[in-house]
């Protein structure tokens, strides 16, 4: 599997001399299989330049959404594919008990909030809600789990060939924890994360910035480090981070962790433009 | 490793901050936690009892009615949410495993999570 970062950064689009090395732009990541199959995990403002790239004869894409929270799907109208016709566009979401993830998506793209709805758009739209047990695209195999955080919000494992990914980006599993981390059957986001070969996961916060945030719905970078641990990965890879974090912030407080916690994992910052081969 | 549903953990969570005592079973009604206060009613640490199955503690806290007689495992409340998917209501009398006897008035309700997911049932005394 080909991971590719195309947006790293939390809840609001950051760009800026601070921001450049690790990006500006929010959530959103590709994953492409062995046989070519590619799957895209959120539509922050990353999706954008990622549609750009895409080849112009794609026939059908799937954006696997984690939840539907503005740094998540605000560029999902800038994704050039779904302008296209012909062009299958698969769009995977949290289930609601009162609204399907269609209309969900309406209240942002449609007057006053965007001037284009949802029924504008040219391309061929398959709305899908999870959880479910276990989603085939492709090649890959996806494991799609509710995580804490505010709204239902999933977190995704993807199997390929024997090589896992999970994919956290909003997480906070020391929520209601006196001490953290505490029992793996009690951890959110243990079952999806166990033994990965790539974690990628929500490293929003300081540890003081923790602190004061409780129920945010995020985690401080210490936590990160700690779940990737609990949950015995092979890499791991932190992401969403805070848009006032500068890049010499975010290498301080990598170099901090690092030199604290000697992790037993590979650890490399995601950063727009990254690829990591992931291999079993 | 399994790992709880994350509406069980939240609903833990919320139980170890809550005064009010609470049980948690999963679908199969084995009980997986109880906090401090309900601690103090059944008369034993959680961490000493550990999980247990619906057979055992639908029985071992010896349930009776208002006028001392033994309550069938289906008529509690917990049994009548687990098993019928509605909430129910009870007073009765335990024997916590310190041997006290106490009365208490029960609501049970089933927990039930998006995608129509059984996830278990919580009682609360």
């Amino acid at each position: 599997m080909k991971v590719t970062f195309w947006g790293t950064r939390g809840s609001l689009a950051s760009p800026g001399v601070d921001t450049s090395r690790y990006g500006g732009n929010t959530s959103c990541v590709a994953v492409e299989g062995s046989e070519g199959t590619m799957i895209i995990l959120d539509a922050g403002t990353g999706i954008r330049n990622l549609g750009r790239s895409l080849p112009p004869d794609l026939k059908r894409v799937h954006i696997l959404l984690t939840h539907l929270h503005m740094d998540h799907i605000q560029g999902l109208p800038f994704f050039a594919p779904l302008r296209r016709r012909g062009v299958e566009v698969h769009l995977w979401g949290p289930a609601s008990t009162t609204l399907s993830l269609n209309a969900r998506l309406q209240k942002y793209l449609s007057p006053p909030l965007f001037p284009v709805s949802v029924r504008e758009l040219s391309a061929d739209l398959h709305f899908h809600e999870l959880p479910a047990q276990l989603i085939e695209i492709g090649e890959f195999l996806i494991n799609a789990q509710l995580i804490i955080h505010p709204n239902p919000t999933i977190g995704y494992r993807i199997q390929c060939a024997g090589a896992a990914v999970t994919y956290l980006p909003d997480h906070e599993p020391a929520l209601g924890e006196r001490t953290f981390p505490h029992e793996k059957e009690w951890t959110s986001g243990y079952a999806l994360a166990e033994g990965a070969d790539l974690l990628i996961h929500d490293s929003q916060f300081t540890e003081e910035e923790y602190q004061s945030r409780v129920g945010f719905g995020h985690s401080s970078i210490r936590q990160a480090f700690q779940f990737a641990e609990l949950t015995n990965v092979k890499h791991f890879a932190p992401f969403h981070y805070d848009p006032t974090h500068s890049d010499d912030e975010l290498d301080r407080m990598f170099e901090e962790m690092m030199a604290e916690l000697h992790p037993s994992y590979e650890m490399t910052p995601s950063r727009e433009g990254l690829s990591l081969e992931v291999a079993c | 490793m399994s790992q709880q549903e994350i509406e069980v953990i939240l609903a833990r969570h919320l139980a170890e901050y809550l005064a009010m005592p609470i049980f948690l079973v999963n679908p199969n009604g084995d009980l997986i936690f109880y906090n401090e206060p309900a601690e103090a009613i059944l008369g034993s640490r959680y961490n000493e009892t550990g999980m247990m199955p619906a057979s055992e503690w639908s029985t071992v806290f010896h349930p009776v009615d208002s006028e001392g007689r033994p309550i069938p495992p289906e008529e509690l409340p917990l049994v009548i949410a687990l098993t019928q998917r509605c909430p129910a209501h009870k007073i009765l009398g335990i024997r916590g495993l310190d041997g006290v006897m106490r009365e208490i008035e029960v609501t049970a309700f089933p927990l039930i999570g998006q995608a129509d997911r059984f996830l278990g049932g919580i009682a609360i005394f």
